[in-house]
């Protein structure tokens, strides 16, 4: 194409000279938004500060020198090791994996309240691992694939309920909101069916906790984590251009069936393996892509700030979780529900009021 | 397309002024389409050939199927039956990305994502020429700079888009598609939300572009603009083509009776001479005859 600079040109409206725009970062072929670095740099720092406080607290204190030397230097200790550093570890891991599952449901359904644990993909996986325990031995591998199947299996629902005349975001929402319920009030039956030691265990976990959690419990819940990040990372390019609609995701080239069906697969894995778990923590998935968004000044729903806030969020929840009654270890997913309702609640008086 | 150095060439020598005698060349083609909308069939056994580098208005009443037909030449609409074909292949044999280099879409009205400022959206027209993790290929900046300038965005550059007026919106999906740099760009009603004064620039901003060798297909609401801008004009009428070819040699008061059910008079438009409808409604009466020809 020939240079259109110097042609003449009709005269337009010109508008006032904006104020500088928002500044990149420049490595070889990749680009960054400026703000989007400087906001992962202070979300790693908080992580990483928060992850110290996790490390150091507990029935008694260590100081973080101890915890270094446990950590770089000679020491041993099963407690830090052992305990608070998988319990840390998996907090930051599950709430970035609920961030970023979050985000590819608010993405796929363009609408905030567009997130696995509003739609009942949660409350879907925590049926299928409910299942597992009561019905099958409850392994870990069993739970984790009744988990996984059980969500797949309320999204296959909600999709079919929605899809009636042409994909939409709210609608989807809507539908996802009753199947929530009705989840809920099948998890119920299945426990109070089950045997009384069962139903104990089942209703201890069916906040959503942490307690207990240990490394034996995480390496098969990272393994797959890691290996449905790594594929979201390779179409999270393809996922931000349906953020048009479909006519021109379409027509910019994004084969937009196999990607929806691939995000839908990954969200439930993310949604379902931390279920598998940690119970169905409520609201982090909710929250945590649309604060990310916010901080980022990024359009649509980016992915790494909410995994990054995902990761701060579920980490802080759990240290107020612990903290609040201790010696009481409460379930994380109580304060996630409290911080995340306060959060829902804005969210849908503003909704109406734009409405 | 920039591969193609011939094409441009071939195309205007195929434009119906330039040679009216040799027959335009083809790229873009429509065979026994049958479309469906719904449970509403829009066309049947819809035939038609889009000249290369020239300006395709398609014009029809409301409800008629242009924008069917339109999404049907980019894949948005799978046919019934028969095919749409491009370059000899069938649209839906294509590659996704490699469609989406060669036929660029305007949707009547485009998401914008929250927050998202006019660079930004005007880079994501870059989508199908980059790899699959998104990384900057060195033509990238300079398209979507060529676009901005084009579409003359280039000043709002860092504003966001949801605080522009609707003329300005416009100018930047126009942008986000030149930045696309496809040889063929489709527009479904581009003018429908502009005021005459931008509805004027962005149709003075196609007949560019297809001076530069670019193919434009746009579904016009307003008749005459149709006839003053475009090299070829298709008129649907229920999903069937009603007549094709050089506006002023298709446009007469028979037509638009068949098309759009209106009484009128063609006049010469004073400006440029192409055919100008002036409807005439029931108890009008003709004042100024037109001149009669010759």
């Amino acid at each position: 194409m020939t240079d259109l600079r110097e042609r003449p040109r009709t005269p337009m409206t010109r508008a006032p000279r904006p104020r500088r725009g928002p500044r990149e970062l420049r490595l070889g072929r990749l680009r960054a938004d400026l703000r989007t670095v400087v906001l992962t740099v202070v979300l790693v720092a908080i992580a990483l500060g928060l992850a110290l406080v996790g490390l150091c607290f507990g029935a008694s204190w260590s100081t973080p020198g101890e915890v270094f030397a446990v950590l770089f230097g000679p020491e041993h200790s099963v407690v830090i090791v052992e305990w608070r550093l998988a319990r840390v570890t998996a907090a930051l891991v599950f709430g970035a994996a609920l961030g970023v599952a979050g985000a590819i449901f608010q993405n796929l359904t363009r609408n905030p309240m567009g997130s696995p644990d509003v739609i009942g993909l949660d409350t879907g996986s925590y049926t299928g691992a409910l299942f597992a325990i009561t019905v099958l031995a409850g392994t870990s591998g069993q739970r984790a694939l009744a988990s996984v199947v059980g969500g797949l299996a309320v999204a296959a629902a909600i999709y079919l309920l929605s899809s009636k005349g042409g994909f939409s975001g709210l609608r989807l929402v809507v539908i996802g909101i009753g199947v929530n319920a009705m989840m809920t009030a099948v998890n119920s039956w299945i426990v109070l069916r089950a045997e009384l030691e069962v139903a104990i265990a089942a209703v201890g976990w069916s906040a959503g906790s942490l307690n207990g959690v240990g490394w034996h419990h995480l390496w098969l819940p990272f393994t797959v984590l890691a290996v449905l990040l790594a594929l979201l990372v390779a179409r999270a390019h393809a996922m931000h251009q349906t953020s048009f609609g479909d006519a021109i995701a379409v027509t910019t080239g994004v084969s937009l069936k196999r990607l929806r069906l691939l995000m839908v697969l990954i969200g439930v894995g993310c949604t379902a393996t931390v279920t598998a778990v940690a119970g169905p923590i409520a609201f982090i998935a909710l929250a945590a892509p649309q604060i990310g968004r916010r901080l980022a000044g990024a359009p649509g729903v980016p992915l790494l700030p909410a995994a990054l806030t995902g990761a701060v969020l579920l980490l802080g929840a759990d240290l107020i979780a612990q903290a609040l009654l201790a010696p009481v270890a409460l379930p994380v997913g109580v304060v996630s529900t409290a911080i995340g309702g306060c959060y829902l609640i804005r969210l849908l008086t503003r909704e109406v009021r734009r409405a | 397309m920039t591969a193609h150095p011939d094409a441009r060439a071939d195309a205007r020598a195929g434009t119906p002024e330039a040679h009216p005698d040799t027959p335009p060349t083809v790229r873009l083609t429509a065979r026994d389409l049958t479309l469906r909308y719904g449970d509403r069939v829009v066309s049947t056994r819809l035939n038609l050939d889009i000249p290369d580098g020239a300006f395709t208005a398609v014009v029809g009443p409301n409800g008629c199927g242009k924008s069917t037909l339109l999404r049907a030449f980019v894949r948005l609409l799978r046919p019934d039956s028969g095919h749409v074909g491009f370059d000899g292949r069938d649209v839906g044999d294509y590659p996704a990305k490699a469609l989406a280099r060669q036929l660029g879409f305007l949707p009547q009205d485009p998401l914008a994502p929250e927050d998202i400022r006019v660079r930004q959206l005007v880079r994501r027209g870059r989508f199908p020429h980059q790899s699959l993790l998104g990384l900057w290929a060195p033509g990238d900046e300079e398209a979507v700079e060529e676009a901005m300038v084009a579409a003359g965005v280039e000043d709002l550059a860092d504003r966001l888009v949801r605080e522009l007026s609707g003329g300005q919106r416009q100018r930047v999906w126009v942008a986000m598609v030149l930045a696309q740099r496809t040889p063929y760009l489709l527009l479904d009603e581009p003018t429908s939300f502009l005021d005459i004064t931008h509805q004027y620039q962005l149709l003075a901003l196609l007949s560019e572009l297809r001076d530069r060798g670019r193919t434009v297909i746009a579904v016009l609401h307003d008749i005459n603009q149709a006839c003053r801008f475009a090299d070829h004009m298709v008129a649907v009428r229920e999903g069937r083509v009603v007549a094709e070819g050089v506006p002023a040699d298709i446009v007469d008061a028979a037509l638009i009776k068949d098309v759009f059910d209106l009484p009128s008079l063609i006049v010469p438009d004073p400006v440029t001479g192409t055919p100008m409808v002036v409807p005439t409604l029931q108890g009008d009466r003709v004042e100024h005859p037109p001149p009669l020809p010759g």
